[in-house]
């Protein structure tokens, strides 16, 4: 047995905080303890079972081949797709995401990204109004109120609270959770809003509304605002508006609860005008909550590689980007792909029924260290290493800041860089096969 | 009804065959008054549906949830009864669905249970 070596300050690849004060013991060349890392961290640095080999589905069943043979099948299938859907890149690196966006153009497919199904209605209304941003370290240094709005941060992302929001200390926010004021608006009363100074209980589907109502108290108009909006009393509106209004420095932090409610993008659209409104009274800055680890670097990567953020149509010849057309739901619900690769995602789990049960009846590639219902409908599975324990790479936190993922130990298994570039490999190969025979 | 994440769907979500992922995340929660209207008991189940599916859940009192609301951990249990309408921006209505519960005597199925029959 070799000695214990403990990887310090490590990168956390599981949500959008990517916490980077982690330590890792490590003997043997297992992962034996993980230091500072929250439940979720943990669980995925300490990993779970896997998928022990490359699977291609025979007679009705997978069964193990090797991974040329499965780099083979894959690109037979994507060439022969007349519009195959590359879907996931949350959970692995930058790296892999710029190989997958070389594939989706070499096969003519539609790249999307889990901010489909997540903070896509985000990234769209970010598109229309821009983003009074900031880094997460600003705000642990700076802000004394902070909003946290259809968002649950103690569950989705449990160390944001103590290492860059509400109960962060930092160089001007020496009193930590005591200097500040904290808001919570949400539609049920959470772990986060427990530890709120003020929690607002909205109705199912009133975000709009009451952001609308806020930024005209805000801007002095507050008679034409009726005496209760969205199922909150005029009165603690005017209170939560004043609040905003005598903020130094206020961050607004919003979750799925207000892209996956009614009025989506158009939610963020208002809450972007909100902020920049306050913008005339106070510094103030708001950020989304991403939830996987690098969803923000798939965007990122896409951006600047291809003009757009998500779901982005290579069939064209050049890229093509229109949500509620090109989106990986969409397409699928109208049965407009033939053949899917997804990796880094659980699209099965994650997607409506109807949509999971379109992927059913389509040729299916995974990449993915782990078995789940996306495997159970596939046609060629492909374990890989985990990006941020097993290898290294770039990652983007939730503010836009690239931080870079350490190995803490050694992998049997190809990175998804690898295997992407042997399915691209292999789909050069068989096209020259091919013109050969044709010529 | 509203789905959303919890910390143990978060801790389980890379091991969705296991049961510590099934317990985590085949439940229903409720508001205390609506739990006891349906004259539920702790460890019962419910029938959800709507206009795009059915699903049995693990009824789960929650003293934060406000009356006539349910939630579900995000997950393909909640997903059966989520449509595929995007609005025009590629995200379906994960929360904000009408569902109509009633307590019942059928089982929850379990992870492949829930999607034997589909696909290959």
């Amino acid at each position: 047995m070799s000695e214990a070596i403990m990887i310090r300050d490590a990168v956390c690849s599981f949500c959008g905080c990517l916490c980077d004060d982690i330590n890792v013991e490590v003997e043997g060349g297992k992962i034996q303890r993980v230091r500072h890392a929250c439940r979720l961290g943990s669980s995925k640095i300490m990993g779970h079972a896997r998928i022990e080999s490359p699977m291609i589905r025979k007679n009705g069943v997978l069964v193990a081949v090797s991974f040329q043979e499965a780099y083979d099948n894959a690109a037979k299938i994507l060439l022969a797709a007349a519009k195959p859907l590359l879907y996931g890149w949350a959970s692995t690196s930058c790296e892999a995401a710029k190989k997958g966006i070389l594939l989706a153009e070499e096969v003519g497919g539609v790249l999307d990204s889990t901010a489909t199904v997540c903070h896509g209605p985000s990234v769209i209304g970010i598109e229309e109004k821009g983003l009074p941003g900031a880094t997460l370290g600003q705000v642990k240094n700076r802000a004394d109120t902070i909003v946290f709005w259809g968002c649950n941060p103690a569950e989705a992302h449990p160390r944001h609270s103590l290492r860059y929001s509400s109960n962060s200390c930092g160089k001007f926010t020496p009193e930590g959770r005591e200097g500040r004021k904290i808001i919570v608006v949400d539609v049920r009363e959470t772990k986060t809003s427990k530890n709120a100074d003020k929690f607002i209980r909205i109705s199912p589907g009133s975000d709009y509304e009451v952001i609308s109502a806020l930024r005209m108290l805000i801007a002095g108009k507050g008679e034409s605002v009726p005496d209760e909006v969205g199922g909150v009393l005029k009165a603690d509106l005017a209170d939560i508006a004043a609040t905003l209004k005598a903020a130094k420095f206020g961050a607004v932090f919003f979750g799925l609860g207000i892209t996956h409610s009614r009025g989506r993008y158009k939610n963020i659209d208002n809450a972007l005008s909100l902020v920049a409104e306050l913008n005339s009274h106070s510094k103030f800055v708001i950020m989304p909550m991403r939830g996987h680890y690098n969803v923000g670097g798939i965007g990122q990567v896409l951006a600047w590689s291809s003009g757009y953020p998500m779901s982005v149509d290579f069939t064209r010849g050049a890229p093509y980007f229109n949500p509620g057309e090109t989106s990986a739901c969409d397409l699928l619900a109208k049965r407009d792909v033939d053949a899917a690769l997804i990796i880094a995602a659980d699209a099965v789990s994650n997607f409506p029924r109807a949509t999971a049960e379109a992927l059913a009846d389509i040729p299916v590639i995974q990449i993915d260290p782990y078995e789940n219902p996306t495997t159970l409908l596939s046609d060629v599975v492909i374990p890989c290493a985990i990006a941020g324990v097993e290898v290294e790479g770039t990652a983007y936190r939730m503010d836009g800041l690239a931080l870079r993922l350490r190995k803490m130990v050694d992998s049997s298994f190809p990175s998804d860089e690898d295997i992407l570039t042997g399915i691209l490999e292999s789909v050069h190969k068989q096209r020259q096969l091919a013109a050969n025979e044709g010529a | 009804m509203i789905s959303g994440r919890t910390l143990a769907q978060g801790a389980g979500c890379e091991s969705k065959m296991s049961t510590d992922f099934f317990r985590a995340v085949a439940i229903c929660h409720l508001s205390e008054k609506d739990f006891k209207s349906l004259g539920l008991s702790e460890g019962q189940n419910v029938l959800l549906k709507n206009e795009f599916g059915q699903v049995v859940l693990t009824a789960k009192k929650d003293a934060g949830l406000p009356d006539s609301m349910v939630f579900i951990p995000m997950g393909p249990w909640a997903n059966v009864l989520v449509g595929t309408e995007s609005g025009g921006c590629g995200t379906p209505h994960f929360k904000g669905l009408e569902v109509e519960v009633a307590a019942t005597d059928s089982p929850v199925l379990n992870i492949r249970e829930l999607f034997s029959g589909m696909g290959a």
